[in-house]
């Protein structure tokens, strides 16, 4: 009843390649856009911005350029946690070195190196596929960390490897409260995430899918694979290597070569399978999934364990919160393998025949 | 589907906030203790020792002197599984309630504690990283908020160094040692005072680096036989210290002349590697064993209340147990130094805690009075010298127990403290820091 297209009537080219022909949708969207620049700086508190909604904004970026490789180009990889690294040294490192160089055209400049080397380790993807490829991105994920720890100019020569960021200074002002620092990642996103948005709806995108879908009739119907691969592998690496470069700078504050491990790797990967695989929204439905359950679980838990009289120590809420969220992947992945973005596509469907189904 | 399960999300959302509203108002005279550790992950095993001995202190000053004046030991733990994201989200959420009276943090972590480094100053929560962390924070000028307590990589490899130097009868000229390390921010900490005791001291250092985990090290060992070195010093860690070991006797390196950092020196590091850790040394900054009477007390007290922390038992006394009771002596000593500045039986806050971290003054007499005497070095802070100690102790694996075959040895302050302090104005100038002038802090 409330979520129906009828009566909607597009009457020019523009209206109807908008980016949510729906009028419920783009409401939905201002709202929720409404919500998040408005609403939450009213009401979230520092521990909300620092250790949940930063996170999760910046997971859900780099699980978009994943997503983008795999979910729209499908090309597997596994070296998402090592763009995110190089885009972080590479911010920080131009920061560093070019005198006044504003903060985000470092993370500009950050994305795009590592756009560069996403380039470069996807040039194995012309020749092979798959579990085959995956392996061959695994190769950037220990070249990487390896290339970071092994030259110490790359982390300014600190004895440790370890690199501690630089102000955040846009326009003058430096942004030094949580909500400030919220507020910069959330803009930063949302650019993004439309950005994301109108690419894969544009020709470069069709090609992606035509490639994923079956890479020999894609080049049978002109669709250069070298340069469509490359691009995927770039515009993918750029995505992650800003959301590598936030992650330094507005996150933690200070990283280290080792952080970016293969485990961070298959997080984000875990977040497209769970929220997923080819849908935007789905990044950030697994990034909120996979980041914010565990925290959960680690509050609620002793909370009940205290209402039920269980002895429960610490480490054993640890361990029972591994199960708990590993059962409770499988029962999505059964449940619905094609991921929550695939859960939230039938809610719309029902709720355009609501209340009267057939 | 969803329907089904929309009252029990009701009934969870509903008692998630009342939970949120329920939380423990402190009374006046009670001092909370933000516990950010970890007892499950990789090092699991490490942290169960360190924080079970931690929390078995402070479980003792409650039960045995009723608190430092009056003021109760409180704490809450967090699982970081030692994951720097978690760390940090740890740290945020038990930030608020440390708000009004924290001790100080300390997460055995390096990566939580770069990670934390500048929020915690500027929540005024002061962070102690005992033997580990940026060690750099000795320069309390530039890092108010940070006390690598007791000791650091860099004083620690320089104390390794006399060590060798004093066995070598004096002089280390033409001598050849390998710094074999975790590839990691850990292990390349100590490489930049290692080569400075090189330069003076004019041995031939080698540097021989172990990727992270380390559970294969067939080459580095090969290596180390070409290069035939008169002494190895091992920063290992984890699993990789039992592998060095055991790869040690694989190609006939006797152990007796390998010392390790004391990450390395653990009863869960020598115990795996059998007959192969017999005659190692590892540097140590508290001994281990039931004989420091502290140690005995706590056993006594605490376990016979039945409020031990620890479910094994059998850790009391260990490396790591003592040195997580020797993080609590140090905390509740400088509880007990702020609040003769700040009023006694009063909780206090984190900015008091930091200026008694900063003023600590633990003689051999205190030590001796609390039962801690040997389980710890004396420690004197000062505004630039946060470290304020720089001793380590060589203790010798004998099959069965570590044996301490050193008195407290201290590293080449002279040598290696200006470098803390032009890497710690390095730090300044890249964040804006303007340094303390600490003739004026009192």
């Amino acid at each position: 009843m409330l979520y129906r297209e009828a009566g909607q009537f597009k009457t020019n080219y523009a209206a109807d390649q908008q980016v949510f022909p729906i009028r419920q949708d783009r409401i939905g969207i201002i709202v929720l856009l409404a919500v998040a620049f408005l609403g939450v700086p009213m009401f979230a508190s520092a521990y909300w911005f620092s250790a949940i909604l930063i996170p999760f904004l910046i997971f859900a970026l780099a699980a978009l350029g994943l997503n983008i490789l795999t979910g729209y180009a499908g090309q597997l990889s596994l070296g998402s946690a090592a763009f995110m690294a190089v885009g972080a040294y590479a911010a920080y490192n131009f920061q560093l070195r070019i005198e006044g160089i504003p903060i985000i055209v470092s993370f500009i400049c950050g994305g795009l190196t590592a756009a560069g080397v996403g380039i470069l380790f996807g040039l194995p993807s012309l020749r092979i596929k798959g579990f085959y490829l995956a392996v061959a991105t695994l190769a950037a994920q220990f070249f990487i960390v390896w290339c970071l720890t092994k030259f110490p100019w790359l982390s300014n020569n600190s004895s440790s490897g370890v690199i501690s960021t630089q102000q955040l200074i846009i326009f003058g002002h430096e942004l030094t409260t949580p909500v400030e620092k919220y507020l910069l990642v959330l803009s930063i996103v949302v650019v993004m995430a439309m950005a994301a948005k109108n690419l894969v709806r544009s020709s470069t995108g069709r090609a992606w899918m035509a490639v994923r879908d079956m890479d020999v009739a894609a080049s049978v119907i002109g669709i250069k694979l070298m340069p469509t691969k490359l691009l995927a592998f770039a515009i993918s690496s750029f995505y992650c290597g800003v959301a590598g470069a936030l992650y330094a700078f507005c996150y933690l504050g200070s990283v280290e070569p080792d952080g970016f491990s293969l485990d961070m790797s298959f997080r984000i990967l875990f977040m497209i399978i769970i929220g997923g695989v080819g849908s935007i929204m789905g990044s950030f439905l697994g990034a909120a999934f996979i980041l914010l359950l565990p925290i959960f679980l680690d509050v609620a838990l002793p909370f009940f364990a205290e209402l039920f009289g269980l002895p429960f120590s610490s480490a054993t809420v640890s361990h029972i919160q591994i199960l708990v969220f590993g059962a409770l992947i499988m029962f999505f992945l059964i449940v619905e393998p094609h991921g929550l973005a695939r859960l939230w596509q039938i809610a719309k469907e029902k709720l355009r025949l609501w209340p009267f189904p057939h | 589907m969803i329907k089904k399960f929309k009252p029990a999300l009701a009934a969870a959302a509903v008692s998630l906030a009342l939970f949120a509203q329920a939380q423990p108002v402190f009374a006046a005279e009670e001092q909370f203790f933000p516990v950010i550790g970890y007892r499950v992950g990789p090092y699991g095993a490490n942290g169960q020792s360190f924080y079970g001995g931690f929390i078995d202190y402070l479980n003792y000053v409650n039960l045995k002197e009723k608190g430092v004046n009056g003021v109760m030991m409180t704490w809450e733990e967090c699982e970081t599984e030692y994951n720097n994201a978690k760390g940090v989200e740890c740290y945020e959420r038990l930030k608020g309630k440390a708000a009004k009276s924290a001790g100080p943090i300390h997460n055995m972590s390096t990566g939580i504690s770069y990670a934390l480094i500048d929020k915690s100053a500027q929540d005024k929560l002061p962070m102690a990283m005992m033997g580990y962390g940026r060690t750099d924070a000795v320069d309390g000028s530039v890092f108010p908020y940070a006390f690598p307590l007791v000791t650091t990589y860099q004083m620690q490899a320089s104390a390794i160094v006399k060590f060798i130097k004093d066995k070598e009868g004096g002089n280390l000229a033409g001598k050849k040692i390998v710094y074999l390390y975790h590839d990691s921010a850990y292990g390349k900490e100590a490489i930049i005072a290692m080569e400075a005791e090189a330069a003076l001291n004019k041995f031939t250092l080698v540097q021989i680096p172990v990727a992270h985990p380390g559970n294969e090290q067939g080459a580095q060992w090969l290596k180390i036989r070409q290069e035939k070195p008169d002494f190895v010093v091992f920063w290992g860690w984890g699993v990789m210290n039992q592998t060095a070991l055991k790869a040690a006797q694989k190609v006939g390196f006797p152990r007796e002349k390998m010392i390790g950092s004391w990450w390395t020196g653990s009863e869960e590091d020598v115990i795996p590697a059998g007959d192969a850790a017999k005659g190692y040394m590892a540097a140590t900054w508290n001994v281990a064993g039931k004989q420091v009477p502290l140690i005995a007390d706590i056993e006594k007290v605490v376990y016979g209340a039945g409020k031990g922390n620890l479910q094994d038992k059998a850790k009391i006394g260990t490396i790591l147990y003592n040195r997580g009771v020797s993080a609590a002596v140090l905390s509740v000593e400088a509880i007990r130094k702020g609040q003769e500045k700040y009023g006694k039986g009063k909780a206090l806050t984190g900015e008091q805690t930091r200026w008694a971290l900063e003023n600590l003054n633990i003689t051999e007499a205190r030590l001796k009075a609390i039962g801690a005497t040997d389980l710890l070095p004396e420690i004197k802070t000062s505004c630039d010298n946060h470290e304020g100690s720089g001793k380590v102790k060589i203790q010798q694996w004998d099959g069965a127990k570590w044996v301490p075959v050193s008195g407290w040895i201290e590293g080449n302050k002279g040598l290696i403290h200006p470098l803390f302090q032009a890497s710690a104005k390095q730090y300044a100038k890249e964040k804006g820091i303007t340094p303390r002038d600490c003739s004026k802090e009192k």
